[in-house]
C-alpha cells in the first residue's frame, strides 16, 4: 500500500466513524428524557456531521474522482463503509449511548491529538478543530458515566451491564492494520499501542470514580475497518439513505 | 480583473455590514470568522468556521457574495480556511461588547477561560452585572452558546460558552 492510498483510506475511516456515530446520534433528536441532554445530543450530533463533511470532501479530492461528500454518505453500500463496530451499535437505553460516547471519545480524543502532529496538513488542520469539540462532549458524557454508574443501584447495574456489553468492541480501536502502519509510517499518524495504554488509564480512572468494574480482557469483535460490520449498520443506511435509493439524484 | 479599484480596507468594511445570521447583532467581522481578505484578479475573502457543524456556514458565505456583489464588486471568490482553528478568543472586543448589550454574557479569554474550561465559573449577568450566576445547561438554542441564570436578577441569559 503506497502512501496516497493509506491517506485516503485513514480520511475515510475517520470520515465513516464521524458520520455513523453521528447518524445514531441523530436517531435520538427527540427522544431524549430531558431538555438539556436533547440539546447535548443534538448538537453533538452536529459536530459529528460537520467533522464528517470536512473529512469526506478531503477524501473526495485525494481520490480525484469528482466524489463529493454526499456521495460518499449517501451512495455506498454497507460493506464500504469502514467505521468502528461499536459506533454502529444500536442506541439502547440512555447509558448504552453515553458509555459508547465515553468509550468512543476517550479513544477519539486521543487520536485527534496525536492528528495534529501529523505531516499531512489538511488531516491536522481538521484534528485540531475537532479536538476543541470532542473535549467538550467528552468532559459532558464523562460526567454522565460517573452519575450513572455513582448512582442508584438501579442504574449502577444497568451502567455496569453497557460498560460490559459494549467492552467487546473496543479491541478493534486499538488493533493497528495495514493502513494504521503505512500513515504511521508516512505521515507521522497516531502510535497505537501508546494510545491504547493511555485509554486504559484515562477509562479506568473514570470507571474508578463510577464504581464500576473494568472488564476483564476478552475476545474482541473487529471487522468494521475492514467493511465487515454487525447486522444493525445495513439497517441504520437504509433509512438514511432513503431518499437517494427511492430518488436517486433528487437535489432541494 | 476588478473594475473598480478598492481596497482591502473597504472590503472589510462593507463585511463588517454582514450579520452572523444565528446572532444577528454581531457582525461576522466581530465574530473573528473573517481571516483575510486579498484582492488579485477577483477578490477572496478567507473563512473559517465556528464549528465543524455550524449550519450558519453556507448562509455567511452567501450573505458575503450577496453583500459583495451588491457593492458592484463582481468576482469573488470564498475560501474556507480552518488553520488556526476558530476559538472565542477571535471574538473582538467591539463583538464582547455587542454580546453584552444583546443580553448574551461574552466568553471569557486566555487565562480566565482555563480556569473556566475546568470548573471554576465566574460568569457576569449580562443584566444585572452580578457574578452570582448559575449553569442551567451546558448548551442552548445554536451550538456556540450555553444557557445560565442570574441568581440576583432572577433572568435567565445566554453564556457563549468557550472552546
Amino acid at each position: 500500500m503506497n502512501s496516497n492510498d493509506s491517506l485516503m483510506a485513514y480520511v475515510l475511516r475517520l470520515a465513516d466513524n464521524a458520520l455513523i456515530l453521528g447518524q445514531r446520534m441523530v436517531e435520538l433528536v427527540a427522544a431524549y428524557p430531558e431538555l438539556e441532554e436533547e440539546l447535548a445530543n443534538a448538537n453533538f450530533a452536529l459536530d459529528y456531521l460537520g467533522q464528517a463533511r470536512m473529512y469526506y470532501t478531503y477524501a473526495g479530492d485525494l481520490e480525484g474522482m469528482g466524489r463529493s461528500e454526499d456521495d460518499f454518505a449517501f451512495l455506498r453500500d454497507e460493506n464500504e463503509y469502514r467505521n468502528f463496530l461499536l459506533l454502529e451499535q444500536p442506541n439502547g437505553h440512555f447509558g448504552d449511548s453515553i458509555t459508547k460516547l465515553v468509550l468512543f471519545e476517550s479513544f477519539y480524543l486521543l487520536q485527534l491529538e496525536a492528528l495534529v502532529h501529523c505531516s499531512d496538513t489538511r488531516v491536522a488542520e481538521i484534528a485540531a478543530r475537532a479536538e476543541k469539540e470532542i473535549r467538550y462532549h467528552l468532559r459532558h458524557n464523562t460526567q454522565w458515566l460517573i452519575r450513572l454508574g455513582d448512582g442508584t443501584g438501579e442504574s449502577h447495574d444497568r451502567a455496569q451491564a453497557s460498560v460490559d456489553a459494549l467492552w467487546r468492541f473496543t479491541g478493534e480501536l486499538f488493533a493497528p492494520d495495514e493502513v494504521d502502519n503505512v500513515f504511521e509510517a508516512e505521515f507521522e499518524g497516531p502510535d497505537l499501542f501508546r494510545i491504547r495504554e493511555q485509554w486504559q488509564e484515562n477509562v479506568a480512572a473514570v470507571l474508578l470514580e463510577a464504581t464500576l468494574e473494568m472488564p476483564e480482557e476478552q475476545w474482541m469483535a473487529s471487522g468494521g475497518k475492514e467493511g465487515q460490520h454487525t447486522e444493525h449498520l445495513g439497517y441504520m443506511i437504509a433509512e438514511m439513505q432513503y431518499l437517494q435509493r427511492a430518488h436517486p439524484e433528487a437535489t432541494w | 480583473m476588478v473594475a473598480l479599484a478598492i481596497s482591502r480596507e473597504q472590503i472589510m468594511a462593507w463585511l463588517g455590514d454582514v450579520a452572523d445570521p444565528e446572532i444577528p447583532v454581531l457582525a461576522i467581522t466581530d465574530l473573528g470568522i473573517v481571516r483575510d481578505v486579498t484582492i488579485q484578479d477577483d477578490v477572496v475573502v478567507e473563512l473559517t468556521p465556528t464549528y465543524s457543524g455550524c449550519p450558519a456556514t453556507e448562509v455567511i458565505e452567501q450573505s458575503v457574495l450577496d453583500a459583495l456583489h451588491g457593492h458592484g464588486v463582481e468576482n469573488v471568490t470564498i475560501k474556507r480556511v480552518l488553520s488556526p482553528p476558530w476559538t472565542t478568543d477571535w471574538i473582538s472586543e467591539e463583538g464582547r461588547g455587542k454580546l453584552r448589550e444583546y443580553g448574551i454574557a461574552p466568553p471569557a479569554s486566555g487565562g480566565s477561560k482555563r480556569e473556566l474550561l475546568h470548573g471554576n465559573r465566574d460568569v457576569a449577568c449580562p443584566r444585572c452585572a452580578s457574578l452570582n450566576t448559575a449553569v442551567v445547561s451546558e448548551f442552548g438554542s445554536t451550538a456556540c452558546k450555553a444557557s445560565y441564570k442570574c441568581n440576583d436578577c432572577l433572568e435567565p441569559f445566554e453564556y457563549f460558552k468557550c472552546i
